[in-house]
């Protein structure tokens, strides 16, 4: 515990601007997965534990793209319409036959893709980690600011996860889409009663949390090891997340993911051998005092 | 009356016989032969899946590229060596009993330990539980340097932290006096290997350099995605060097976060594990001037066998040799050279043949390796430091340090830790 370099950090605005940037990027990539585990949740009520797998085909996506367009962009879409298309075969073909089912069910299907899709991506690309590379656009010196250091290609993340939360969260308050996906999570007899085919909408559901999980293993490839199994961190976190923002809320995962990312940021600091256990030392207070997390609706 | 009558060879009760002669020439007669080319089996356990598959793959090719070159030569009078891998997924309960079964269920006469270094650690007691014949592949000191863990069927065949943290010791306290680097933070993984490796850095930095004071220590978890966070840490605190022992996704996701924060121009990077095909050929914008310990290149130790060796690799498995592939090639060798000693299979009769054995070897010194008796781990290994460049030969000069300094300073750390 390093309580006197905390507090020295937070009265110097270098550091503050450099760990404040450096939260919200751990942050705002978390946020893509979790955001996609809590809709998931939230709609459907299966705990889906291969979305870490998910994040880990985005990134293979995205790196294949990248080889053969040697395209970002391209690369990053790529990665989550990817995943995306996969999520929908996933759902059909697996995930809609243990609806109802007792979450061991679930969370054995879920374990047995997460081993699948592990020997799938060593088959496919290699058993040897992968390494992306730092797009040419992105291979600048940081910005400095206020003293603080801000990465450009952390600075362009940030932003593009701002919109695409942005864009998530207009999508289910302010669209009839989002609408039915909210009605199918309170009730979906009566949105099946009212002539929607909510094995679509669940289909749906399961594209755009692939879809944002492909987007977050793309957009974080060139700084990430891509490896068979990176997806299992990232998924423990994002549960975390997902109790602490509240199941089922964008906006809860969007603070959850922020809260975690500082936590995390100026942790390492304060608490350098500690940082993981605030992490959980927060969840366990969100889930004392408000058990449905932050953003959730009691039950 | 039965009538007494020659039997009449078929054309049935002579495909009968043919059958039966047959089936006797194959299960029958050359019964001898065939237990004489029973495989003598070698058990490996190793992490085989998730994001250390390459530990895996390279070792086991590192192995069979020893055991097929004893097998094309005719094996132990016709008996070739058959290595069976084991996936112990990284977990240290697994690995052990995965161990146990080689050896009591298939027949396993030894075991080569490719695993991780909290898994040797389990491994090496049922290694003492059942006297096997194993060789560690992992680089934690105490494993066979504290006598309370050492046992005499055990051996290590890979580097030890200890050797490596002389040889980066001497190398980077001389650039340390040269250049005044005296403020150091450390950045390791945060488990046996880590933090042996990160301890032993800095006690034998401080051996060559008295002013080194080390004013920060980070501690990310092994296989974390993310080192944002001790990468901003390490920007505050500001120091003039730092000493990472970082190894495979977790150093190239290291060295690429890095960059994006200019980390290398702002301070001198001491990182261990850099000078190794797996991370050289993958690190996409690979910083000049990182300074690296030898895990395994071509061109280090500068000689045509190691060349010869590598080359001859790459041909055969279609892929560069790792850290780990010499590794257990080298314990590959020590059993195949200790079989062809002693004319025998016999476990007991190897362990006794591998204690104290120089082996040729392309990746000493002076040209051989030898096991040292007195705590059954390699030493005369070639290690160096150098400096990285972007392209091959990645890191060109590499600095060689003398065995005779390794030795003593080793003694000293084994009397301060009271292992003699």
């Amino acid at each position: 515990m390093d309580l006197a370099a905390l507090a020295s950090c937070l009265t110097a605005t270098s550091c503050l601007v450099t760990q404040t940037t450096s939260g919200f990027i751990i942050g705002m990539l978390l946020f893509l997965v979790a955001a996609g585990v809590s809709l998931i949740f939230g709609v459907l009520k299966v705990v889906n534990f291969a979305h870490g797998s998910f994040y880990m085909l985005g990134a293979y996506f995205a790196y294949t793209a990248y080889v053969l367009t040697g395209n970002y962009f391209v690369a990053v879409v790529a990665g989550g319409v990817g995943v995306g298309i996969f999520g929908y075969l996933f759902e059909r073909v697996l995930v809609s036959r243990v609806y109802g089912s007792a979450v061991l069910m679930q969370l054995l299907v879920c374990y047995g893709v997460i081993l699948i899709l592990d020997d799938v991506v060593k088959i496919v690309w290699g058993a040897e980690f992968k390494s992306f590379g730092m797009p040419d656009m992105f291979q600048q010196l940081p910005i400095l600011f206020a003293g603080g250091v801000v990465p450009v290609f952390y600075l362009f993340l940030i932003i593009v996860t701002l919109i695409i939360a942005g864009l998530l969260g207009l999508l289910i308050t302010k669209t009839r889409y989002g609408k039915i996906v909210r009605a199918a999570a309170v009730n979906p007899s009566m949105v099946s009663a009212l002539g929607i085919n909510t094995g679509l909408v669940y289909g749906s559901v399961f594209v755009l949390g692939g879809l944002l999980a492909g987007l977050a293993g793309g957009l974080a490839a060139p700084v990430r090891s891509l490896t068979a199994g990176m997806g299992l961190s990232v998924v423990v976190e994002s549960f975390i997340v997902t109790v602490i923002g509240g199941m089922g809320s964008v906006a809860g995962a969007l603070a959850g993911s922020l809260l975690i990312g500082l936590v995390r940021s100026f942790g390492s600091i304060g608490f350098p051998l500690f940082t993981e256990g605030l992490m959980f030392l927060l969840m366990a207070v969100v889930l004392v005092v408000k058990p449905s997390g932050l953003f959730g609706r009691e039950a | 009356m039965t009538k007494l009558t020659r039997p009449k060879s078929t054309r049935r009760t002579i495909l009968k016989g043919a059958g039966a002669a047959i089936a006797t020439g194959v299960a029958g007669f050359p019964f001898i032969s065939r237990a004489q080319n029973n495989p003598i089996k070698i058990g490996m356990v190793t992490i085989a899946s998730g994001r250390v598959a390459m530990l895996g793959s390279s070792s086991a090719n590192g192995a069979n590229f020893e055991f097929e070159k004893f097998n094309a030569a005719g094996g132990l009078g016709g008996r070739p060596i058959e290595l069976i891998v084991r996936d112990s997924k990284g977990k240290p309960e697994e690995s052990a009993r995965l161990a146990r079964e080689l050896v009591n269920s298939d027949g396993c006469i030894g075991i080569l330990d490719a695993d991780s270094s909290a898994a040797a650690f389990a491994i090496q007691e049922v290694a003492r539980d059942l006297g096997m014949l194993t060789i560690h592949m992992g680089e934690t000191s105490s494993l066979t340097a504290d006598p309370k863990i050492r046992t005499p069927s055990a051996f290590r065949s890979a580097r030890q932290s200890i050797h490596d943290s002389v040889a980066a010791g001497a190398y980077a306290g001389k650039l340390a006096k040269e250049k005044g680097l005296n403020k150091w933070m450390g950045c390791s993984p945060d488990y046996a290997y880590g933090r042996d490796s990160n301890a032993l850095f800095f006690e034998l930095l401080k051996h060559f350099h008295k002013d080194a004071e080390v004013i920060g220590e980070s501690w990310p978890k092994l296989f974390q995605a993310d080192y944002t966070e001790q990468l901003t840490k390490i920007l505050q605190a500001k120091p003039q060097a730092i000493y990472t022992c970082h190894w495979g996704g977790d150093l190239t996701a290291f060295i690429d976060q890095s960059n994006i924060y200019n980390l290398f121009a702002q301070m001198q990077v001491f990182a261990i594990n850099v000078a190794d095909y797996a991370i050289v050929t993958a690190v996409k914008n690979l910083p000049k001037g990182i300074h690296s310990g030898s895990r395994y290149l071509a061109t280090f130790p500068k000689t045509d066998a190691n060349a010869k060796w590598s080359a001859d690799y790459r041909a055969r498995f279609k892929e560069y040799p790792l850290n780990w592939s010499w590794e257990n090639a080298t314990a590959a060798k020590f059993i195949t050279e200790a079989i062809k000693k002693t004319n025998s299979a016999d476990p007991k009769q190897l362990i006794q043949a591998i204690t104290g054995m120089t082996i040729e070897s392309p990746f000493g010194v002076n040209g051989t390796i030898t096991m040292r008796a007195e705590d059954n781990t390699i030493v005369d290994y070639a290690t160096g430091w150098g400096q990285t460049i972007s392209a091959d030969p990645f890191v060109p000069d590499v600095a060689s340090v003398d065995w005779k300094l390794i030795n003593e300073l080793e003694i000293d750390w084994k009397k301060r830790n009271k292992y003699l």
